[in-house]
C-alpha cells in the first residue's frame, strides 16, 4: 500500500553514482543505435487506446473535466511504433517511460523505462544475434555474464522440470506443479495451461536462469504468442523470445505478426478473456489495425527493461535502487 | 468480512489462512514475461510461530485476520492461566499456556509485555528484548577464576535459568536478552 511519500524521504533512493551510471547507459544505448543508423523516435505516452493484453493493466484518465473521452498511459510504445514502421520509417528505436497498473515489487515499478527497437527484414533469430551484440556493447559481459545460452521453451521445461509444455494437458501440468511443491492457494482459479506454466516458470525455472550466462528462451507455445508470428506445425510455435540474466527477465522479442486478420482475431480474443476475468475491457486500437492493413514490413522487434539492465550492470537487487524516485518516493 | 487484495500485501499484514491468523513476513511480486502475475509470500502463523510459503494469483482477495498487538501489564498466574491488564482501560485478559509458551519464564509481575490478540483473545506474549531480573539461586563463584569462558547457571526470580559470569551473586539484578536467553550485564538500578 503506497501512500504519499514521507516529507523526510525527499531525497532520491538511487545514489548519485547510480544516477551517473544511468546517464552513461542511456548515452551508450543512443550511441549503439546511432552507429547502426537506426532512428530514435518518440511516440505518445498518453493515448486514446490501451493494450488489450490479458495480463496488462493500464492507468486511465480523461481528456478534460467535462468530457468522457478516456485516455490511457501506454504499457509499451508498440502500437505507435508499428504505425511508424507501416509508414516506411525503416529501423527505429525508442527509449520511453511505460506504465503498468498492479505491478510493484523488487523487479517492478508501475512507471519504468523501456527500450524498444524494430528491425525490418530481420527474423527473431537475427534479432537475438543483435541483442547479444547490444548486451556486449553496454557491458553486461564485463559485469560477469560472459556466456550465452539459447534454449527453446520446450527444452527449458524438459530440462528443468521434465515437462513437455506443448503436449501436456492442464491436469498433468497441475500435478507437476504440486510435485514441485509450489504452495499455490486457490488452485482452481488458475483455469488455463498457460497460467500453470507461468506458475512453474516463475517459481522454479526463472530463478535458475542466467546465473552466470545470458539465457535466451525462444519458441513459445502458440497460446503465448501475444504479438508474435505463429509458425504452423505440430505443435504450432510462437516466434517469440525472452532474455534472462540472473533470474531476471530482461527483454521480450517477437518476429512481428503482420497479418491484420489474425491480429484482429487475437485482440478480440484478449477482449473476450478480459471480460471473462472481469477486467477493464478496452476498445480495439483501430489506428493500429489500419496500419497493419496498409502493410507492416516484415520485421522483428524487442522491448528491454532499462532499469533492470542497470540493476544487472551494477549488481543491485531491487529496482528501487536504480531509480531516483521509485513509487514510494514519487 | 474484511479482505485484502494481493496488491495491498506488505510485511506485517494479518491474514486468515486455513482457520489460523498469519502475519506476512515477506511479499514478492513475480510476473513472467507477458504472463500471469503471482504474489509469493512468507507468512508466520501467529499461534505457532511457524513460517510457511504461499503463492497467490495476483488480484485475489484474502480474508483479513482481526489481530491487534498491544502492550499489557502482567499481573499474576493462577497456575493454569496468566492474567494481564490493559494499562489504559484496566481491562483484564487471561492467556493460556499455548499463548504464553516459552515467554512464561520471563514473566515478572508489573512488567509490560507485547500481547497479540486475535478476535480479542491473547494468542502470543512477547517479552521486551531486554529484561532486568533478580537472581534467586546461584552457586558462589570459585575464587580466582575470573576468565570469561566459564560461567555458571543462575535461576532467576521468574524461573528462567541463564548462564552468568562467576562473579555474579545471588540477589543481584541482571540484564538478560530474552531473544537469546543470554546474560548481558549487571542491571544499572
Amino acid at each position: 500500500m503506497h501512500k504519499q511519500a514521507e516529507p523526510g524521504n525527499w531525497q532520491p533512493v538511487a545514489t548519485l553514482d547510480m544516477l551517473r551510471q544511468r546517464a552513461q547507459l542511456l548515452s551508450d544505448i543512443r550511441q549503439f543505435f546511432a552507429k547502426l543508423q537506426i532512428m530514435e523516435v518518440e511516440t505518445p505516452i498518453l493515448a486514446h487506446c490501451a493494450s488489450t493484453e490479458v495480463h496488462l493493466d493500464s492507468f486511465s484518465t480523461s481528456l478534460s473535466r467535462s468530457s468522457g473521452q478516456s485516455l490511457y498511459l501506454q504499457t509499451s510504445p508498440e502500437y505507435h511504433m508499428k504505425r511508424l514502421l507501416a509508414s516506411g520509417s525503416g529501423p527505429i528505436y525508442q527509449i520511453s517511460h511505460a506504465f503498468r497498473r498492479e505491478e510493484s515489487g523488487h523487479l517492478h515499478n508501475p512507471e519504468f523505462t523501456m527500450l524498444e527497437w524494430y528491425r525490418p527484414d530481420f527474423d527473431y533469430h537475427q534479432l537475438m544475434d543483435e541483442m547479444q551484440i547490444f548486451l556486449q556493447y553496454v557491458g553486461l559481459p564485463s559485469a560477469g555474464f560472459d556466456q550465452i545460452r539459447r534454449i527453446s521453451y520446450a527444452d527449458l521445461f524438459l530440462q528443468y522440470v521434465e515437462l513437455n509444455p506443448h503436449t501436456s494437458d492442464i491436469s498433468h501440468i497441475r500435478r507437476c506443479a504440486a510435485a514441485l511443491g509450489i504452495p499455490i492457494e486457490n488452485a482452481d482459479k488458475l483455469t488455463d495451461c498457460d497460467s500453470w506454466l507461468d506458475l512453474i516458470l516463475s517459481h522454479v525455472i526463472e530463478p535458475q536462469l542466467g546465473q552466470k550466462e545470458i539465457t535466451f528462451v525462444y519458441d513459445y507455445p502458440a497460446t503465448q504468442a501475444s504479438l508474435a508470428r505463429i509458425r504452423p506445425g505440430n505443435p504450432a510455435i510462437a516466434e517469440r523470445f525472452e532474455v534472462y540474466v540472473r533470474g531476471i527477465e530482461l527483454a521480450n522479442g517477437f518476429h512481428e505478426l503482420d497479418d491484420v486478420a489474425e491480429q484482429k482475431k487475437r485482440l478480440m480474443q484478449d477482449q473476450q478473456r478480459r471480460r471473462e476475468l472481469r477486467l477493464d475491457a478496452y476498445g480495439l486500437d483501430q489506428s493500429f489495425l489500419a496500419a497493419l492493413a496498409a502493410g507492416l514490413p516484415p520485421c522483428a522487434g524487442v522491448a528491454l527493461g532499462v532499469d533492470r539492465l542497470l540493476m544487472l550492470l551494477n549488481s543491485v537487487q531491487t529496482i528501487d535502487e536504480v531509480m531516483a524516485f521509485p513509487l514510494a518516493r514519487a | 468480512m474484511a479482505t485484502y487484495n494481493t496488491s495491498e500485501f506488505r510485511s506485517g499484514l494479518k491474514l486468515m489462512i486455513d482457520g489460523d491468523p498469519f502475519t506476512i513476513v515477506e511479499n514478492e511480486f513475480v510476473k513472467p514475461g507477458k504472463g500471469q502475475a503471482f504474489n509469493r509470500v512468507k507468512i508466520r502463523n501467529l499461534k505457532t510461530g511457524r513460517v510457511i510459503d504461499r503463492t497467490y494469483k495476483s488480484g485475489e482477495s484474502v480474508e483479513a485476520a482481526d489481530v491487534m498487538e498491544t502492550d499489557m501489564q502482567y499481573l499474576y498466574s493462577d497456575g493454569e492461566l496468566w492474567h494481564f491488564m490493559d494499562p489504559d482501560t484496566f481491562e483484564q485478559l487471561s492467556a493460556d499456556a499455548t499463548a504464553v509458551g516459552e515467554s512464561s519464564k520471563w514473566l515478572k509481575e508489573q512488567d509490560s509485555f507485547l500481547v497479540t490478540l486475535w478476535n480479542g483473545q491473547p494468542i502470543s506474549i512477547v517479552p521486551p528484548n531486554f529484561v532486568n531480573l533478580s537472581i534467586s539461586q546461584t552457586d558462589p563463584g570459585v575464587r580466582g577464576d575470573t576468565s570469561g569462558g566459564g560461567g555458571k547457571p543462575a535461576t532467576l526470580e521468574t524461573g528462567a535459568v541463564v548462564r552468568v559470569p562467576l562473579f555474579i551473586n545471588e540477589g543481584e539484578v541482571i540484564k538478560v536478552d530474552t531473544r537469546s536467553g543470554e546474560y548481558v550485564s549487571r542491571a544499572k538500578e
